[in-house]
């Protein structure tokens, strides 16, 4: 870009340096600063005083106990794989129902397509708690959709095997479960602005030369979606690999994910060094996802541009 | 293509089934007579009775519709003057740092900035004696510094794909500096800004987490009574809360949507009319 032959309206001296400075002195005061007090606690240790820490009277005043408690006991190790599990899990679910609704989206006709988009939203806007709860609803053992689940399940197992009720409260499946249901709209959106932009050109000349449909789906349109795929999956992996709410409600207290693992550490168990360790080793796993993800999407869109 | 693609719409149907019968479930079982919320007892209207009955409710309700706007704007600000900084200024000290802050609320964890801030108030209040006590102004601080970085994103990307070249025609032809920011500048970004405000208000109105970290006695927001509630189990009251909730977010979306269409009809045929009249 060139410099503008004159100074814009957003160049004056006074007026230039508040806008910077305004969010800039916020963020760092209420972001950043709070981000190093965690930090600094992770490296503190539990005490009996209020508040809840302490440093070593002297050098190097620091200790690294949390995160050796972190690969030493097993309830960290393990929350941490379930997490990742789960979000891997829930984030492959949400591709294989996203994807043929993303691209059944791109078959109607515009105004259709317009209400499709609307529809996805919607959700989105209502209340997340509310989301869970309709859940909760749901898969408790009186109700209809649990009742209907085992009939079905008691249809299709010998007879020996039929039970009265399915178990799904309370665990793992109802976490992923509910993942799936909050986050499809993170997988749909991305995925429809790629695959809308598609040539169907494509299509019809794969079709001429030939190819059966699946195979134009094979070679065509699924090799040309990957910048959406990769996309939609982090922004479902990365907010349910993080997530309390949907553990805290229906997941199984004896089998955690590691953000109420963070939580009951610090606000039950009161060990403020532990719980800040926890946390700074997820947020090193989510800036590796993202870091994955910028490389991915700068590569990506140099592709893009190299293509005439 | 004129084959019916049967197996993409079967998807599509599944889909939204998946996203509907869960919320209209709900709806039902709230005209429920039954206190059991899932066996269905025969029609009554009693849980919305109870519900503006329920002094708790409406005060949480007002809480959290005080501390949406408060934030929600102020957020705006902050966030629409960051979009402008990142968006029109190439070069100024500590730009890497500052693309950072902004960035990092939206992949930082709920848990992890509900503590982080919270563990900010506790040492404020221990080095400069503030705040005395967490309530109403730490919620809006928290809200505010998550939500203000959503707005600057959506800021931020309406001013790089505007055209700069409106701003200069109407500094060449004269205008103040002021003139030109209220005249041309304000009105393309306009719809930017507003999402922005809405988007922020939807996230604080709706947030749980941060909110449970940094309130305190007395400052019980609607999704924290609805939290609390619910980890009791399922109750038919919750379900006609939901219901209000859900309806007033349709009717919400639904006319804005209308409303956001017809603006933009308007303006595609002002433009066509403007080229067809310089023809």
């Amino acid at each position: 870009m060139t410099a503008p032959a004159h100074q814009g309206w957003f160049d004056r001296r006074g007026w230039r340096d508040f806008i910077i400075a305004a969010p800039y002195a916020w963020l760092v005061a209420f972001f950043l600063a709070p981000f190093v007090i965690v930090v600094a606690m992770s490296l503190a240790r539990t005490a009996t005083q209020s508040p809840p820490f302490a440093y070593l009277p002297q050098w190097p005043y620091v200790r690294l106990d949390s995160y050796g408690r972190l690969f030493t006991d097993t309830l960290y190790i393990r929350s941490y794989l379930v997490s990742i599990r789960n979000a891997a899990i829930a984030t492959g679910l949400c591709l294989l129902i996203g994807y043929p609704m993303a691209l059944g989206m791109t078959r109607v006709s515009r105004s259709t397509q317009r209400l499709l988009l609307m529809l996805v939203i919607l959700p989105f806007w209502t209340s997340f708690l509310l989301r869970v709860y309709a859940w909760i609803g749901l898969m408790g053992t009186n109700s209809w959709f649990n009742r209907a689940a085992t009939a079905i399940y008691n249809a299709l197992v010998p007879a020996d095997w039929a039970i009265t009720s399915l178990h799904m409260m309370n665990t793992n499946f109802a976490v992923v479960l509910v993942m799936v249901y909050s986050y499809l709209p993170f997988m749909i959106l991305p995925l429809y602005a790629n695959l809308e932009k598609l040539d169907l050109n494509l299509n019809e000349a794969a079709l001429d030369l030939g190819s059966r449909p699946w195979q134009v789906f094979k070679d065509v349109t699924l090799p040309l979606s990957v910048p959406g795929i990769i996309a939609g999956g982090l922004l479902v992996f990365i907010p349910a690999s993080g997530e309390l709410i949907i553990p805290s409600l229906v997941g199984n207290a004896a089998d955690p994910m590691i953000g109420r693992v963070i939580s009951d550490q610090f606000s039950i168990a009161q060990d403020w060094p532990m719980a800040s360790a926890v946390a700074v080793a997820l947020l090193v796993l989510l800036v590796v996802q993202t870091v994955l993800y910028s490389y991915f999407d700068a590569r990506a869109r140099a592709g893009a541009e190299q293509a005439p | 293509m004129n084959r019916r693609p049967i197996f993409l719409i079967g998807c599509l149907a599944f889909g939204f089934a998946f996203f509907y019968v869960p919320i209209l479930s709900m709806i039902f079982f709230s005209f429920n007579r039954s206190r059991l919320a899932t066996v269905w007892g025969g029609f009554s209207l009693q849980w919305y009775g109870k519900l503006f009955d329920n002094a708790q409710i409406l005060n949480a309700a007002i809480l959290s519709l005080k501390i949406a706007l408060l934030s929600a704007t102020l957020a705006t600000v902050l966030g629409t003057l960051a979009g402008i900084a990142l968006a029109r200024f190439r070069r100024f000290p500590g730009r890497t740092l500052f693309s950072g802050l902004v960035t990092a609320p939206l992949i930082m964890p709920e848990v992890i900035t509900g503590i982080s801030s919270l563990l900010l108030f506790i040492m404020m209040a221990q080095w400069i004696g503030w705040p005395g006590s967490r309530g109403f102004t730490t919620i809006t601080i928290a809200h505010i510094t998550f939500s203000m970085t959503y707005v600057t994103t959506i800021v931020q990307a309406r001013l790089q794909s505007m055209d700069m070249s409106v701003e200069e025609a109407a500094m060449d032809l004269g205008s103040k500096p002021w003139q030109v920011l209220k005249d041309v500048t304000l009105p393309i970004i306009s719809p930017a800004i507003l999402s922005g405000w809405l988007l922020a208000f939807t996230i604080s109105i709706d947030d749980v987490v941060i909110t449970n970290f940094t309130t305190g006695p007395g400052y019980t927001t609607l999704p924290i009574l609805i939290w609390s509630k619910v980890r009791l189990g399922v109750t038919p009251d919750i379900n006609a809360l939901a219901t209000i909730i859900v309806l007033v977010v349709a009717c919400g979306v639904g006319l804005s949507s209308y409303l956001l269409g017809r603006a933009e009809r308007r303006r595609e045929r002002d433009v066509q009319m403007a080229i067809a009249a310089n023809a």
